[in-house]
């Protein structure tokens, strides 16, 4: 049977480097499938993060051949030709804890620093509004937010965005997508301060609209239009001096 | 954050106008060139003309702003120069370089 040569990096916070492993290369294998082999079968002291194999959870984003992946959902023979090497690193623009485990605080902490968060506008203290609110289907915003919503913060974005490398208090893709869905919330009451928390050099204003995040997003999600929505919101906001 | 969100709707404001302005300024040179004027001709209509002395001012204010701030975003990134001391640099440099242009401007009204 064909060999696959897979290079990963292992190290912690204070430096790593590549070591070489070999498997069998299958016809069907993922990139998750190989980890998990050397991991059971050569190297048992191998970190890394996996939960659900399916794409469902986003535990399992590594750098593979110099892009950041779901290796759950990524086959081999779909990034290495045959014969070719497999690279694995860990998640880029994040610190590692060990091999190709990486250490998702900063990232959620940035989802926290957005205001990612749902704030009730009719029960400021967290008691049951009421009245359900009527947000009907069809309505702009709804839409707006839809199209954000199914993020499961894996980290693809974050790690494949260049202004992240360049500022890495830049809030980056998946928390501004994430507070784009909440600025179209018709129920959230936290507008004026979540808008103030993405503007400026650390938030929507330093995109670039590159678009890797909606290039490699797994989920297909577009971050780059939530960006632009955000940028046009506040654009007006400003022009108009109105205060969200 | 609000100075920030500020100087970044000031670029795309100014953009906006250069693009208008930078395309007059383009065809007026061409049309001055190919027509043959000399500069006396040039200086003749430009005497006196608050039209042209408001474009070119506003164009310079455009193009001194426009350009600082855009400088201060590549610093930031590549240089990692960030900090309020260097924006009030950055827009200090923007409105000296401006400043120029106006002059300029200001010469060929009142020359």
């Amino acid at each position: 049977m064909d060999r696959l040569t897979v290079r990963i990096w292992r190290g912690d916070a204070a430096g790593g480097a590549f070591a070489a492993y070999e498997v069998a290369a299958r016809e069907n294998q993922t990139v998750l499938d190989v980890v998990s082999e050397i991991q059971r079968e050569q190297e048992p002291a191998l970190a890394y993060r996996f939960a659900c194999r399916v794409g469902m959870c986003g535990s399992c984003a590594m750098e593979v051949n110099g892009r950041a992946r779901w290796t759950c959902r990524t086959h081999v023979r779909r990034v290495a030709r045959p014969g070719e090497a497999l690279t694995l690193r860990p998640l880029p623009h994040l610190p590692v804890i060990r091999d190709l485990a990486t250490d998702m605080a900063p990232f959620f902490d940035k989802w926290a620093r957005a205001m990612g968060s749902f704030q009730p506008k009719d029960a400021p203290d967290g008691a049951v509004p009421e009245d359900f609110a009527v947000v009907p289907p069809g309505s702009k915003a709804r839409r707006e937010a839809d199209a954000g919503i199914e993020c499961i913060g894996c980290g693809v974005c974050h790690a494949s965005c260049d202004v992240v490398a360049w500022n890495p208090d830049y809030l980056g893709p998946a928390a501004l997508n994430r507070a784009w869905t909440l600025v179209n919330d018709v129920r959230d009451g936290a507008q004026a301060a979540r808008l103030a928390a993405v503007s400026g050099d650390a938030g929507c204003h330093s995109c670039h609209s590159t678009q890797s995040c909606t290039e490699r997003c797994p989920k297909g999600l577009d971050p780059s239009s939530a960006i632009a929505g955000l940028k046009r919101r506040l654009f007006w906001d400003a022009l108009l001096g109105r205060r969200g | 954050m609000r100075g920030q969100l500020h100087l970044w709707v000031a670029q795309r404001l100014t953009a906006a106008f250069l693009a208008v302005a930078v395309a007059v300024h383009l065809v007026t040179i061409i049309i001055a060139v190919r027509g043959g004027l000399s500069a006396a001709d040039i200086l003749a209509r430009t005497r006196g003309s608050e039209a042209w002395l408001l474009f070119y001012a506003g164009f310079a204010l455009a193009a001194g702003l426009h350009a600082a701030i855009g400088l201060r975003a590549i610093a930031a990134e590549w240089l990692g120069w960030r900090g309020r001391g260097l924006d009030l640099l950055w827009l200090g440099l923007g409105l000296a370089t401006a400043l120029f242009g106006i002059r300029a401007a200001w010469g060929l009204y009142h020359a």
